[in-house]
C-alpha cells in the first residue's frame, strides 16, 4: 500500500504538486491501481529475461557527419523566457 | 593511530567526435550560445536519438588501451532527474550493461609497478551549461554542450595516496590524448575528475565512510583536494567524530573542501532501459578491427625509446608524456641520427623555452628539422656547443633555421688550422711570462691559453682543434 | 454521395478521370466540417488555408499527369504528430503554444504522397485515455450518439473519418488508441508492427509501445495508407529494415484454408451481449469465406493490463520530464525559484490523468520498487510475447472483439480510472508483443452503436490482416449506414 507520505515523495520526484484535497483521492486511486497490478506477483518469473523492446533490433548507428543545427534563434523560438542567446530560468535555491 | 587512505576516481572524458552522441550537431567548443542545437539535443517532443558509431569506436579504443573486457552486448539507460541543463529531464547513460569492464593500468609506485583496477567504462551524453546571474535571481542555459559524447572511466578504490591518484589520472590523460579521442583540456572541462576518498586504520579491511570530491580542474588541484580531505577526515576521526557520506566541493582559492549542503535528497535516479535505443552487439571482428587502429601507447613507447635510443628511462618518460613531443623527438632523431644529443636538446633548451611561455610543442617555433640541422652542425664541428646555446635561443625567438642565423651573425666556427696557428703564435708572443711558467711545469696555465684563443676569436674557434694546436705549440 | 463521403480509391478514380478536382474534394470536406464540427469536435486546429493551397498545388500536378498515391486526398493528423510551423499540442495545455521546427516522418511521407492536410485532430492529453475526454481542448463526441465517447486516445482522428470530415486520418496506438476508437466509431483502424512505421516526430507516450497507423473508411484505403506510411527510417533506432510489400495486393484475395485462432481468454464474461453476438455473426462469415476456426490459448492474457499499467506509465513519467517550462511550451508565471517553477508549471500544465500516470510511473521506477514493478512487468511482457509466438504457430491470424463494450457515455468512467483502463483489455496485448492489429466494423447494436472486430497477426504480417479484413468486409454485407448528424 502506498501511503500519503509516499505520494508526497513521488510527487516531489516527478516535480508535481498535489494539494491536500486531491491527496486522499489520489492516494486511494493509486492504491486501487497498485492493488490490481499486484496480481503479477501470482506469476513465477524466475529466470525470465526482462523484455525492453518489442522487436529485436541491434546496432542502429549514425555516421559522424555534421548537419546544420537549428541555430540560436530557432532554438529559442519556443522558449517561455528566452533572453538574448539563452534560455532563462529562476535561480536554483540550494 | 595510523591511517590508510583509499581513493577511487571517476573520470569523464569528452570524445573528439565531429558530432554529438545522438544527433548531428557539431561538438565544437565556443560557438554562439545555443547555436549547436537541434530538436534532438534540445529535447523537443517526438524526436529520437540515434547513436553516433564513432562514439562506440572511441570508447572501445579506450577500453582496449586500458585492458578492459568489452561486453558482447551493452545498452543505454535513462538517468532521470530535473535540472535546467538537462533538456530531456533525463540523461542517456549506461547503467546495468556498460560497454566494458575489468580493466587496469600500471603505475610506478616506489620503483615497483602497481596495478590500478578499472571497474568499467561507459558512454553517456554531457549536459548543457548553466550560468548564474550575479545580480539577479536567475540563471542562463546554453545547450551547445548538451549531447556531447562522454566516456566515464570508473576506477576501483585501489589508490592509497593523493600522489597515486594524481599519477593514475595522468596515465589516463596520457592514454586518451595518445588515442586522439579526447583533447584532455581540464580547464575547458573536456577531462574531468571526481574522487571518492576515505580513510581507515591500517590493517582494517572494511572501507571507511567516503566523501565524494568534485570541482577539481587540474592535476594539482586533484592532489591538493585529496590531501586536504585526507587530513580533514583524520582530524575528525582522531577527535572522536564520524565522517558523513556526502559530496564536497573543492575551493581552489581557499584550498579547502566544502560540503555541498544537503540538497542531497537521496538521489533517486529511476534508471531504466532506454526504449528509444537498441542494444549494441560487439563481435570479435569489430574488436580486432579497432585493436588494429590503436597507436603505440605511452608505456610501450617509453620502453622502445630506452631500448632503441639508449636513453635513460627518465628521459624516455619525459619525452613520451606527450605524444606530440615524442613525435617531435623521433623526427629530430630520424634527421640527425643522434638520439642522446637530441634528447638533451629537446629536454633541455626546447622544453625550457616552451615552459617559460606555457607553449605547446605543436606551436614550437623551432621545427624538428631545424633542431636536427643544428645538432648535425655541432657534430660536424661547424659550430661549438657554446655557440649552439646562443643559436638555439635565436632559433626559438625568430623561427629561423640555424644556418641562416649562423650566416647572418658570422658565427661559423673557425676550423682553419692556419688561421688558428697565427692567432696562437700572436698570443704566445704577447704573453711570454705565462709561456715560460707553462713550459716550466705549470700545466694549469693551459686553460689560460685556451681562454685567450677563444677571446681572440670571439668564441668561434673549434675547441678541439685549439686544444690540439695549443698542445703542440706550447710544448715548443 | 458527397465527395467527402467517398473513399480514397473512389476519389482517386474520379480525380484520374477528371470527374473532380482536389479543390472540389477539400471544399466538400470543409463544407461538412462547417456543418458538423461544432457538435462532434474532431479537430483541435483546422488548416484550411494550407489545405486549400495544397489542393490547388495538387490540381496543378494532376494537370501535369503527376498523380501520386494520395494526390488531393484530405487527411487529418492526430495532434500528436509534429507538423513544422504548425502548433502541435498533444491535447495538453503544457504544449498549447508549441510550434515544432520539424515534421514527423509520417507527415513528410504523406505530403510527399500528395496528401492534403485538413487539420490536427483532438485526442486524450498525451494519448492517455480511452475516451478523448482528457484533452485540454474539450471532449470529442461519438458521431453515432453525441452523448457518448468516441473512444480514445485517437478519438478525433476516428470521428473525423466517421463523420466524413476527412477521407482518412492518422492516429497513434499505445494500448489500443487506434483500434478502440475505430471500433466505437465504425471505421477501419490499423496498428502496425512496432518498428514498421516511423515514430520520429510522434510525441512519445510510451516509447516501447507507441505506433502510428491509419483510420480509413474501408480496408482498401487502409492498404493504400500503409503503402505510404510503412518503411525504415534512419532517424529512429527501433525502426526495422524489413521489406515493405505492396499492401494493396492483399485486398480482395480470399482466405480459403486459413486457420483463424480464437483465444478462449478473450471470450469471457463481461463482454457486452450485443458485442458478443456481432462477433459470433462475424465468425460465421469468416468460416463461410473458407476460414477454419481453431481454439487457441493466450495464457497470460489476464496479466496484460497490469503489465501495461506499469510499463506505459513508467516510460511516460520519463518521456514527460522534458515538459519543464524551460525550452518550450507553458511556464507558470508565479514561480519563487527553480523548484517552484518546475512544480507549478507541471502541475498547472498537465491534466489529472496525465499526472496520475506520471505518479504511477515514477513510483514504479523509484528506488526499492523497480524490481517489484518495472522489472517484473518486463518479465511478464516477455511471457505475453511468447504466448503470441506459440499461438501463431497454430493459426494464421487471431480473431477477437476489439472492445468489450460499445461506446459508453461521456463522463461515465472519468472518476474510475481502473474501469476506464478495462476498455483497452483486448487491444493492449498486441502493443506489449509488438504485433500488428486491425479493427474492422462488424455491425451495430440495437441502439445503433458500431461494433468492431479485431484481427492480430505475427510481426510484419500486416498483409495478412488486410487480406482477412478485406475478405470479411466483402462478404459480411453489413448494411451501409452513416451517422445521422
Ligand atoms: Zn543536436
Amino acid at each position: 500500500m502506498i501511503s500519503k507520505q509516499e505520494v508526497e515523495y513521488v510527487a516531489h520526484l516527478a516535480r508535481l504538486e498535489i494539494d491536500d484535497a486531491q491527496k486522499d483521492k489520489f492516494t486511494s486511486q493509486l492504491n486501487d491501481i497498485l492493488l490490481y497490478i499486484d496480481k503479477l506477483n501470482e506469476l513465477d518469473t524466475t529466470g525470465v529475461e526482462p523484455m525492453s523492446h518489442a522487436i529485436a533490433v541491434t546496432n542502429a548507428f549514425r555516421e559522424d557527419r555534421i548537419v546544420d543545427s537549428l541555430g540560436t534563434e530557432k532554438s529559442l523560438a519556443n522558449a517561455p523566457d528566452g533572453r538574448g542567446e539563452f534560455f532563462r530560468v529562476p535561480k536554483v535555491i540550494e | 593511530m595510523e591511517f590508510e587512505t583509499v581513493i577511487g576516481l571517476e573520470v569523464h572524458a569528452q570524445l573528439l567526435t565531429n558530432t554529438k552522441i545522438f544527433c548531428n550537431c557539431s561538438t565544437k567548443f565556443g560557438g554562439a550560445p545555443n547555436s549547436h542545437a537541434c530538436p534532438v539535443c534540445l529535447g523537443m517532443p517526438g524526436v529520437l536519438p540515434v547513436l553516433n558509431k564513432k562514439v562506440v569506436e572511441f570508447a572501445m579504443k579506450m577500453s582496449l588501451a586500458t585492458n578492459c573486457i568489452i561486453n558482447k552486448s551493452c545498452s543505454f539507460a535513462r538517468k532521470n532527474y530535473f535540472y535546467p541543463d538537462l533538456p530531456k529531464g533525463y540523461q542517456i547513460s549506461q547503467y546495468a550493461y556498460p560497454l566494458s569492464e575489468h580493466g587496469y593500468v600500471f603505475l610506478e609506485v616506489d620503483g615497483a609497478q602497481k596495478k590500478i583496477g578499472i571497474t568499467r567504462i561507459h558512454m553517456e551524453e554531457d549536459a548543457g551549461k548553466l550560468m548564474h546571474d550575479e545580480h539577479n535571481p536567475v540563471s542562463y542555459v546554453d545547450l551547445n554542450r548538451a549531447g556531447v559524447p562522454l566516456i566515464e572511466i570508473v576506477s576501483e578504490p585501489d589508490m592509497r595516496s593523493p600522489e597515486e591518484a594524481a599519477d593514475y589520472l595522468k596515465r589516463l590523460h596520457e592514454i586518451l590524448v595518445y588515442l586522439e579521442i579526447c583533447d584532455g583540456n581540464m580547464e575547458e572541462g573536456s577531462f574531468r575528475c571526481d574522487a571518492n576518498v576515505s580513510i581507515r586504520p591500517v590493517g582494517q579491511k572494511e572501507f571507511g565512510t567516503r566523501s565524494e570530491l568534485k570541482n577539481m580542474n587540474s592535476f594539482r588541484n586533484v592532489q591538493r583536494a585529496l590531501e586536504y580531505e585526507v587530513k580533514r577526515q583524520q582530524y575528525i576521526v582522531e577527535n572522536g567524530g564520524n565522517i558523513v557520506q556526502e559530496t564536497r566541493l573543492w575551493d581552489d582559492a581557499q584550498g579547502v573542501t566544502n560540503s555541498m549542503r544537503s540538497k542531497e535528497e537521496a538521489h533517486d535516479y529511476r534508471y531504466f532501459p532506454d526504449p528509444d535505443l537498441v542494444p549494441i552487439i560487439v563481435d570479435d571482428a569489430w574488436i580486432e578491427a579497432i585493436r588494429k587502429e590503436l597507436p603505440e601507447l605511452p608505456l610501450a613507447k617509453r620502453e622502445r625509446f630506452v631500448k632503441d635510443y639508449q636513453i635513460p628511462a627518465y628521459d624516455a618518460g619525459v619525452l613520451t608524456a606527450d605524444k606530440a613531443l615524442s613525435n617531435y623527438y623521433e623526427e629530430v632523431v630520424r634527421l640527425c641520427r643522434s638520439p642522446k644529443a637530441a634528447s638533451n636538446w629537446v629536454m633541455g633548451d626546447v622544453l625550457r623555452f616552451l615552459n617559460e611561455e606555457k607553449r605547446d610543442i605543436r606551436n614550437c617555433p623551432i621545427t624538428a628539422a631545424s633542431l636536427a640541422e643544428m645538432i648535425s652542425l655541432i657534430e660536424d664541428g661547424t659550430i661549438s656547443g657554446k655557440m649552439a646555446k646562443d643559436i638555439v635561443e635565436k632559433m626559438y625567438k625568430t623561427g629561423s633555421a640555424p644556418k641562416a642565423i649562423i650566416a647572418e651573425k658570422g658565427m661559423v666556427q673557425i676550423t682553419d688550422e692556419g688561421e688558428l696557428l697565427k692567432t696562437i703564435s700572436a698570443i704566445m708572443a704577447a704573453n711570454p711570462n705565462q709561456l715560460g711558467d707553462y713550459r716550466g711545469g705549470k700545466d694549469k696555465l693551459f686553460g689560460f691559453f685556451v681562454g685567450q684563443v677563444m677571446k681572440a676569436t670571439q668564441g668561434k674557434a673549434n675547441p678541439q682543434i685549439v686544444n690540439e694546436l695549443l698542445k703542440k705549440m706550447l710544448a715548443g | 454521395m458527397e465527395l467527402n463521403q467517398l473513399t480514397i480509391h473512389e476519389l482517386q478514380e474520379k480525380i484520374k478521370n477528371g470527374q473532380t478536382s482536389a479543390t472540389q474534394v477539400i471544399e466538400s470536406v470543409f463544407n461538412r466540417i462547417d456543418v458538423v464540427e461544432e457538435r462532434v469536435h474532431s479537430y483541435i486546429r483546422l488548416m484550411k488555408d494550407e489545405a486549400l493551397a495544397a489542393a490547388k498545388k495538387a490540381d496543378e500536378d494532376i494537370k501535369k499527369g503527376d498523380i501520386k498515391p494520395l494526390t488531393g486526398i484530405p487527411v487529418a493528423l492526430k495532434d500528436i504528430v509534429c507538423t513544422k510551423s504548425i502548433t502541435t499540442t498533444c491535447g495538453s495545455h503544457i504544449l498549447h503554444n508549441f510550434v515544432p521546427p520539424y515534421d514527423a516522418t509520417v507527415v513528410e511521407k504523406l505530403r510527399d504522397a500528395g496528401a492534403v492536410f485538413v487539420g490536427k485532430a483532438n485526442m486524450d492529453e498525451f494519448a492517455m485515455g480511452s475516451s478523448t475526454e482528457t484533452s485540454c481542448f474539450g471532449v470529442t463526441r461519438n458521431p453515432w450518439d453525441l452523448t457518448r465517447i468516441p473512444g480514445g486516445s485517437s478519438g478525433g482522428s476516428a470521428t473525423a473519418v466517421a463523420a466524413d470530415e476527412c477521407i482518412a486520418s492518422i492516429g497513434s496506438d499505445t494500448g489500443g488508441s487506434i483500434r478502440q476508437p475505430a471500433a466505437l466509431c465504425g471505421v477501419v483502424g490499423l496498428k502496425p508492427t512496432y518498428g514498421r512505421v516511423s515514430r520520429f516526430g510522434l510525441i512519445a507516450f510510451a516509447s516501447s509501445l507507441d505506433q502510428i497507423g491509419p483510420f480509413t473508411k474501408d480496408v482498401e484505403d487502409c492498404a493504400i495508407m500503409m503503402n505510404v506510411l510503412a518503411g525504415y527510417d534512419p532517424r529512429e533506432s527501433t525502426s526495422v529494415q524489413t521489406e515493405v510489400p505492396d499492401y494493396r495486393q492483399f485486398v480482395g484475395k480470399g482466405i480459403a484454408g486459413w486457420k483463424i485462432g480464437i483465444p478462449k481468454e478473450y471470450f469471457i464474461e463481461g463482454i457486452d451481449p450485443e458485442v458478443a453476438a456481432a462477433i459470433k455473426k462475424a465468425i460465421a462469415v469468416i468460416e463461410k469465406c473458407g476460414g477454419q476456426c481453431v481454439d487457441i490459448s493466450l495464457p497470460h492474457t489476464e496479466y496484460c493490463l497490469a503489465v501495461y499499467y506499469i510499463i506505459a506509465p513508467a516510460e511516460a513519467s520519463s518521456n514527460l520530464a522534458r515538459y519543464d517550462g524551460v525550452k518550450y511550451g507553458y511556464r507558470t508565471s508565479e514561480a519563487r525559484d527553480l523548484l517552484d517553477m518546475y512544480k507549478k508549471t507541471r502541475t498547472q500544465g498537465f491534466g489529472t490523468e496525465v499526472k496520475r500516470r506520471i505518479m504511477i510511473g515514477t513510483y514504479a521506477l523509484s528506488s526499492g520498487y523497480y524490481d517489484a514493478y518495472y522489472k517484473k512487468a518486463s518479465q511478464v511482457r516477455a511471457l505475453i510475447k511468447h504466448d503470441f509466438a506459440e499461438a501463431l504457430k497454430k493459426c494464421d491470424v487471431i480473431l477477437t472483439p476489439t472492445t468489450p463494450t460499445p461506446a459508453f457515455k461521456i463522463g461515465e468512467k472519468t472518476d474510475n480510472p481502473l474501469q476506464m483502463y478495462l476498455s483497452d483489455l483486448f487491444t493492449i496485448s498486441s502493443n506489449l508483443a509488438g504485433i500488428p492489429g486491425i479493427s474492422v466494423p462488424c455491425g451495430f447494436t440495437a441502439a445503433g452503436l458500431p461494433v468492431g472486430m479485431q484481427f492480430l497477426a505475427g510481426h510484419f504480417e500486416e498483409g495478412k490482416l488486410i487480406q482477412i479484413a478485406s475478405a470479411y468486409e466483402k462478404n459480411a454485407n453489413i448494411e451501409k449506414r452513416r451517422p445521422q448528424l
